[in-house]
């Protein structure tokens, strides 16, 4: 106790110290990027469309499947300017009209929007209505002018608009509500002002309607039976003729319209491909003349030759991507084919109307680590020789964006990287030989030039080129972009899991791609067919063997969407990316328990619990079966059934009594369990505390020298439930209809130890457990506002455990191990605060041995993570506070929680589309690493109580030593004088 | 109709202050042992002789009361197994049911009565404490319509429950007439490691408490006065008006010593030396002084 009090002094003083020393928080405006990091992705690009018809700059306008609107510079990748839309407003369609305007359709065609194509303005906005859903299809008709504008129409909802494209006016409209018509395509025969509109009605009716685009008249309806229903998509091949399939895939149909007769050919897909394998998906493709089919891996190019002949152009077995069809001159059109061989793409770029003509061939090395090529886009350019090139836009399997040029990769974006879904951390390697001694000498200029030019910075000498030089010393500083271990643990690897299936390893200090790694790599496709990846866990982490081992991930995933599909493990080694090994397992995965012990090799054991709430134990060696055997009746775990409502706890039972004998797996049984009742509780947020937190100590001194003790269990889950009603979005009830109950409960036993309602509020919650203490984010409907409440949970069967002299005497308990099954006598302390913002996400600081006061971490609506003090969140603030209190660190109480601008931890960027912040302890007791993620990256180094432990980065040696050789100079210089003085003395 | 409205509330207030389990806070009923401690009764015991202890004392209230809230008695039945044996009826928690006039049923008056073991049931229930498994309970999760949607299970290791007799409590969660969770276990602890011991006696001896929502305490809320004070830091206290000495005695300190210094120097210079040098000494700091301290230390 006493040392406890003694040591908590010491800290005090010594941040007091430390605080006079380095007097604000946040950064000063010369120390952006020294130690953060920001990246800009866009995600997988959906569509893109280019623009380089002026001399002016090429760009690329691309929409991506995270909502993302971007223009790319075409020469190096570079994003001229982006957007990103909310997560509901999905991007169906984009386009170019009148050549300076990027034409937006979102939100399910609800909203069509025009951005400024130079710098990204948005120039109008307008809202399309109609009266029932239906798929949206966007078109700009280039070639129709009325006073110089270009009309888009727009299908969407069951409704066909006309829209102006210079200032969004509805021109005119057309309802096609009447039948229950399912328009497949809308299509503007090139040339012409008439537009057609394409669908099924009745699943086996054929409706085609010829509108006026100028007016919206319905000039023509036609419409035709096939009996035998239709599947999918609609290909449009010529102005005149459509195919489709019908509703068994088998059978090919070539739909022609003439002089307002519809008619149709059939032709059995086994005749084209000889024995037919299964069903046909037709590739959606603009090129005219050709439609392409994909049977199983098989890919046929078929062209319609009139009247409903069809001609089996190529087929092949390779993986295979066709881009649109682009119009090179006047009624030429060229399409660009790229196909998968070993360890090269083949692109081919080829005229509609000669399957032979090749009018370019190039191969091209190609990562197998990028998967195959998922979508092509071409564009041509007019070369130096006045011939026609082509480039193409690719996107791969990893949601990579590579642009090729000249048979070469002119620059790629790593997109994937938009959209992670865990993140985990690895070590360095340890730095094996000291560093030699040439480096150093070599170095020695440098590095004394370098404190040189600080010390000329300290002092105020140093001229504007000067402090830009300092200034680009600091941010390069090769140390923190070393490949290897350092003392303050502040160079790791960040490993992330994104959702194309690609594991990366990003450096902490620059945020570099170390390596990378595709988990469904080419050559092992059939074995599963849509990975998904699911979760990262340390699977092995070297201590003993630190020098000569390397740590290993474990990359848990599941061979399809549902949750009992089988799963998938592979291992793999975090310093180099290889994968170790994969399993295809036979049970699914629904929960991943990483247990606390490791094996000689320092393997974790984990627990895989399947659908069925079977147990399996991994890795499955007879070692880890010995160790899991002796904590067997202490394993303990829960399942939340969301939909449900039912929380229940399971332990260990036996073996698995299956027919197949497997040692590794053990049938479970339920020991608990909470039903929430469904008229009037739905769960909508549950949290535990982090696996690997360190907590310093137990004992919490307050102000009047007492001791709490926090009930430190790390089986505590807290769950929030709301009332159904109020699920929805904020205001859709009154505040008597909702309210929001959280709880506490113990997961070994199942009891709730605290349980609390709030009426009148409603989620989402955001909530982050940390130690003894939840701080949960909710709406409060009452007060219009948002609100933070905290829950503290202290346990009372240890308050007696504050005599020094039991301590002394050892009659204390605070060695006896703690039971679950005891009865837990806790108090909670709980105190709510309003909050201004909204939030996407929620988490809190952790350093190494949990000493450093704690940050909450809040990712707020604007995309930037804000750090706000615990201590504002403490249940204990008062009004007024006493001394005692004050001495304590207890604030005033106030309503609300402040907002200090300096304390954005992103300060002046933004991580769009914030998902997830992480943190991870440095070595450095004081510093924790935080990891933000979205469609950005986003990295620092926080400092919860300033760096007490460490020198400050722009720390002056030099002046240090200057001070002391002048010092010692001046000493030297007295003493002399001192000797001549005293010498005269003497003579006199 | 004041008048009946008057009475309403009086009425409302004496039944909130006569049952705090009615009320909003926790409903922590029957907590003493004697109202509900059924030790080894051979056959569910009626509970009708306990209540009539208190009854006495509530029953004018709750007679009137009732023109209001109904309340009816209620029967549900606890469950248990003997580690992954099937359930069967182990004893009968009886209630009252009280329907508010706002549609909400609340129980109160929650008693338990304990079937004792049966020969088989002892045996099983040493074989549970020689390989230290698990008792399991469980309870309907709607005591109107047993067993609603599932049934709520809790389980305790046996070992944790011998004492003198065999000694459990059970801590029901209620929302309404849905139990949520139930807490079971042993009153007290149960250290680990847990050694095996027999009960003395092979009676149960149950404690059990039933709980409802707790509400959150409202965020404070205060004028703009106060919250114009607070400001981003919120440590930074605007400090209190000092008194002039606290504020300015570095300044007047020196100033003291100058005046002592000068007024030292003038009563002894002028019997030694001429009077010319006097004012020369004196002048500034007389100055001084007439135009204030923090003239006089600018100066310095």
């Amino acid at each position: 106790m006493a040392i406890a009090m003694a040591i908590r002094s010491f800290l005090f003083l010594l941040l007091l110290f430390f605080s006079s020393l380095n007097p604000i928080l946040s950064l000063y405006e010369d120390q952006v990027g020294l130690m953060d990091w920001h990246q800009q992705f866009i995600g997988k690009v959906k569509q893109a469309v280019f623009h380089t018809q002026k001399t002016g700059r090429k760009r690329v306008v691309v929409s991506t499947e995270e909502n993302v609107i971007a223009s790319l510079d075409l020469r190096h990748g570079e994003i001229f300017w982006r957007h990103v839309l909310a997560t509901n407003d999905v991007i169906d369609g984009i386009d170019i009209a009148i050549g300076k305007y990027v034409i937006t359709l979102s939100s399910g065609g609800s909203i069509l929007r025009a951005w400024n194509l130079p710098d990204g303005q948005m120039v109008w906005e307008s809202s399309l209505q109609g009266p029932k859903h239906s798929k949206s299809l966007l078109l700009v008709l280039t070639n129709l002018k009325v006073d110089k504008d270009n009309v888009v129409i727009v299908f969407t909802n069951g409704r066909l608009h006309a829209v102006s494209s210079i200032d969004g006016e509805v021109l005119w409209k057309k309802d096609f509500e009447a039948e229950s018509l399912d328009v497949q395509q809308v299509i503007q025969p090139p040339g012409s002002d008439l537009v057609y509109v394409v669908g099924f009605a009745a699943s086996s009716q054929f409706e085609m309607y010829q509108i006026n685009a100028r007016n919206g008249e319905l000039l023509k309806h036609e419409s035709a039976a096939f009996s035998g229903g239709f599947l999918g998509e609609v290909s449009l091949v010529s102005s005149e003729t459509l195919v489709a399939l019908d509703s068994t895939g088998s059978i090919l149909l070539t739909i022609s319209s003439h002089n307002g007769k519809i008619s149709f050919q059939q032709t059995p897909i086994s005749n084209l491909v000889g024995d037919s394998l299964g069903p046909a998906v037709i590739t959606p493709s603009s090129v005219t003349g050709i439609f392409s089919l994909k049977v199983n891996a098989i890919t046929i190019f078929i062209r319609v030759i009139g009247e409903g002949k069809l001609e089996v152009l190529e087929k092949t077995n390779l993986k295979t991507a066709v881009s649109d069809a682009l119009s090179i001159s006047e009624g030429k059109q060229a399409f660009a084919l790229i196909q998968h061989a070993g360890s090269e793409i083949h692109l081919t770029v080829k005229p509609a109307d000669d399957w032979d003509g090749n009018l370019l061939k190039e191969s091209i090395k190609m990562d197998r680590q990028r998967g195959l090529v998922h979508k092509v886009f071409i564009n041509n350019y007019i070369r130096t020789d006045r011939s026609y090139g082509f480039r193409v836009l690719i996107v791969m399997e990893d949601h990579s964006l590579l642009l090729l040029q000249q048979g070469e990769i002119v620059w790629s974006r790593e997109d994937g990287l938009a959209s992670i879904i865990d993140v985990t951390t690895s070590e360095l390697p340890v730095e094996k030989d000291g560093v030699s001694v040439a480096k150093v000498e070599h170095n020695l200029f440098e590095w004394l030039k370098g404190h040189m030019l600080k010390l000329k910075g300290t002092l105020m000498l140093a001229s504007p080129e000067d402090m830009a030089a300092i200034q680009s010393m600091r941010l390069k500083s090769s140390e923190k972009s070393k490949m290897t271990r350092d003392h303050n643990g502040f160079r790791k690897l960040l490993i992330v899991l994104t959702r194309a299936g690609k594991l990366f390893a990003l450096h902490t200090g620059d945020g570099r791609i170390v390596w990378s790694h595709l988990l469904q790599s080419l050559h092992k496709p059939q074995a599963c067919q849509h990975l998904i990846g699911l979760n990262l866990y340390q699977w092995q982490v070297p201590h003993h063997h630190a020098m000569d081992e390397n740590p290993s991930v474990l990359v848990v995933g599941r061979c399809g969407p549902s949750l009992d599909a089988p799963g998938v493990l592979s291992f793999v080694d975090t310093y180099t990316g290889k994968e170790l090994s994969s399993l295809s397992l036979a049970h699914s995965v629904a929960q991943v328990i990483p247990l606390p012990y490791t094996d000689s090799t320092e393997q974790r054991l984990h627990l895989l619990i399947d659908a069925d709430q079977h147990a399996h134990l991994y890795p499955k060696t007879p070692e880890a079966i010995g160790i899991f055997q002796r904590e067997f009746s202490n394993i303990y775990w829960y399942s939340v059934e969301d939909d449900n409502g039912i929380i229940k706890g399971y332990a260990l039972k036996s073996k698995c009594t299956s027919e197949v004998a497997d040692e590794f797996c053990f049938d479970s049984r339920e020991l608990w369990s909470v039903v929430f009742p469904s008229e009037s509780e739905k769960i909508i947020a549950t949290v535990t505390r982090k696996l690997n937190e360190v907590v310093h100590t137990q004992a919490k001194v307050i102000a009047d020298q007492d001791v709490m003790y926090k009930y430190l269990s790390r089986n505590l889950l807290f769950v929030a439930t709301a009332a159904p009603k109020a699920s929805g979005e904020i205001g859709s009830v009154t505040p008597e209809e909702s309210w929001l109950v959280a709880y506490l409960i113990d997961t070994v036993t199942g009891r709730i130890l605290h349980r609390v309602t709030h009426h009148g509020s409603q989620g989402p919650v955001h909530a982050v457990f940390s130690e003894n203490w939840v701080v949960y984010h909710y709406f409060n409907l009452r007060a219009h506002r948002y609100e933070m409440s905290v829950i503290e949970i202290y346990d009372q069967s240890r308050a007696d455990d504050k005599d020094v002299w039991k301590l002394v005497l050892g009659k204390h308990n605070l060695t006896s191990p703690i039971s679950s099954y005891s009865r837990p006598e806790v108090i909670t302390k709980s105190q709510s605060y309003f909050f201004t913002h909204s939030l996407k996400s929620i988490a809190v600081t952790s350093t190494a041995k949990g000493i450093t006061s704690k940050q909450l971490l809040i990712g707020t609506i604007g995309d930037q993570v804000l750090a706000l003090d615990k201590r504002f969140l403490d249940p204990r603030r008062s009004v007024n506070p006493t001394q005692a209190e004050k001495e304590e660190g207890i604030i005033p109480l106030t309503d609300s929680l402040p907002i200090i601008p300096q304390s954005y931890v992103t300060h002046a960027l933004r991580v769009e589309g914030l998902q997830g912040i992480v943190t991870v302890p440095a070595k450095l007791e004081s510093t924790t690493l935080v990891f933000a993620h979205g469609v950005d990256l986003f990295f620092t180094q926080l400092a919860p109580s300033r760096t007490y432990d460490s020198l400050t980065e722009d720390f002056s040696y030099a002046l240090l030593l200057i001070t002391i050789v002048a010092l010692v100079a001046a000493i030297f210089v007295t003493w002399i004088l001192s000797e001549r003085k005293e010498l005269q003395e003497k003579w006199r | 109709m004041k008048t009946t409205e008057v009475i309403v509330a009086f009425i409302l207030t004496l039944s909130l202050l006569s049952f705090p389990s009615l009320g909003f806070q926790s409903d922590e009923l029957l907590v003493d042992d004697e109202e509900f401690g059924l030790e080894g009764a051979p056959q569910p015991r009626s509970p009708e002789p306990i209540p009539s202890r208190s009854q006495p004392v509530t029953t004018p209230t709750r007679k009137r009361h009732s023109d209001l809230d109904s309340d009816s008695k209620i029967q549900f039945s606890l469950d248990h197994a003997f580690g992954d044996s099937d359930f069967t009826p182990a004893g009968t928690f009886s209630a009252r049911l009280k329907t508010w006039s706002h549609g909400g049923q609340t129980l109160t008056k929650l008693r338990f009565s304990r079937n004792s073991f049966t020969d088989e049931e002892k045996e099983k229930f040493k074989n549970l404490l020689e390989s230290d498994d698990f008792y399991r309970i469980r309870l309907p999760s709607n005591v109107l319509s047993p067993p609603g949607r599932d049934f709520i299970i809790s389980s305790v290791k046996a070992r944790c429950l011998p004492r003198e007799g065999l000694d459990e409590h059970f801590v029901i969660h209620m929302e309404g007439i849905n139990v949520l969770a139930v807490n079971y276990g042993s009153p007290g602890s149960c250290p680990y490691p847990r050694n095996l011991k027999l009960p003395a006696k092979w009676s149960f001896n149950s404690h059990t408490v039933l709980k409802n929502s707790e509400q959150a305490p409202r965020a404070p809320v205060f004028t703009e006065e106060i919250l114009g004070g607070e400001n981003g830091e919120g440590e930074v206290v605007p400090p209190p008006e000092r008194s002039f000495w606290a504020k300015y005695w570095m300044y007047l300190i020196p100033l003291g010593l100058i005046v002592m210094n000068a007024i030292t120097q003038a009563m002894n210079l002028p019997e030694e030396q001429a009077a010319g040098q006097v004012p020369a000494q004196g002048q500034p700091s007389g100055g001084a002084v007439q135009r204030g301290p923090s003239s006089a230390v600018r100066r310095r």
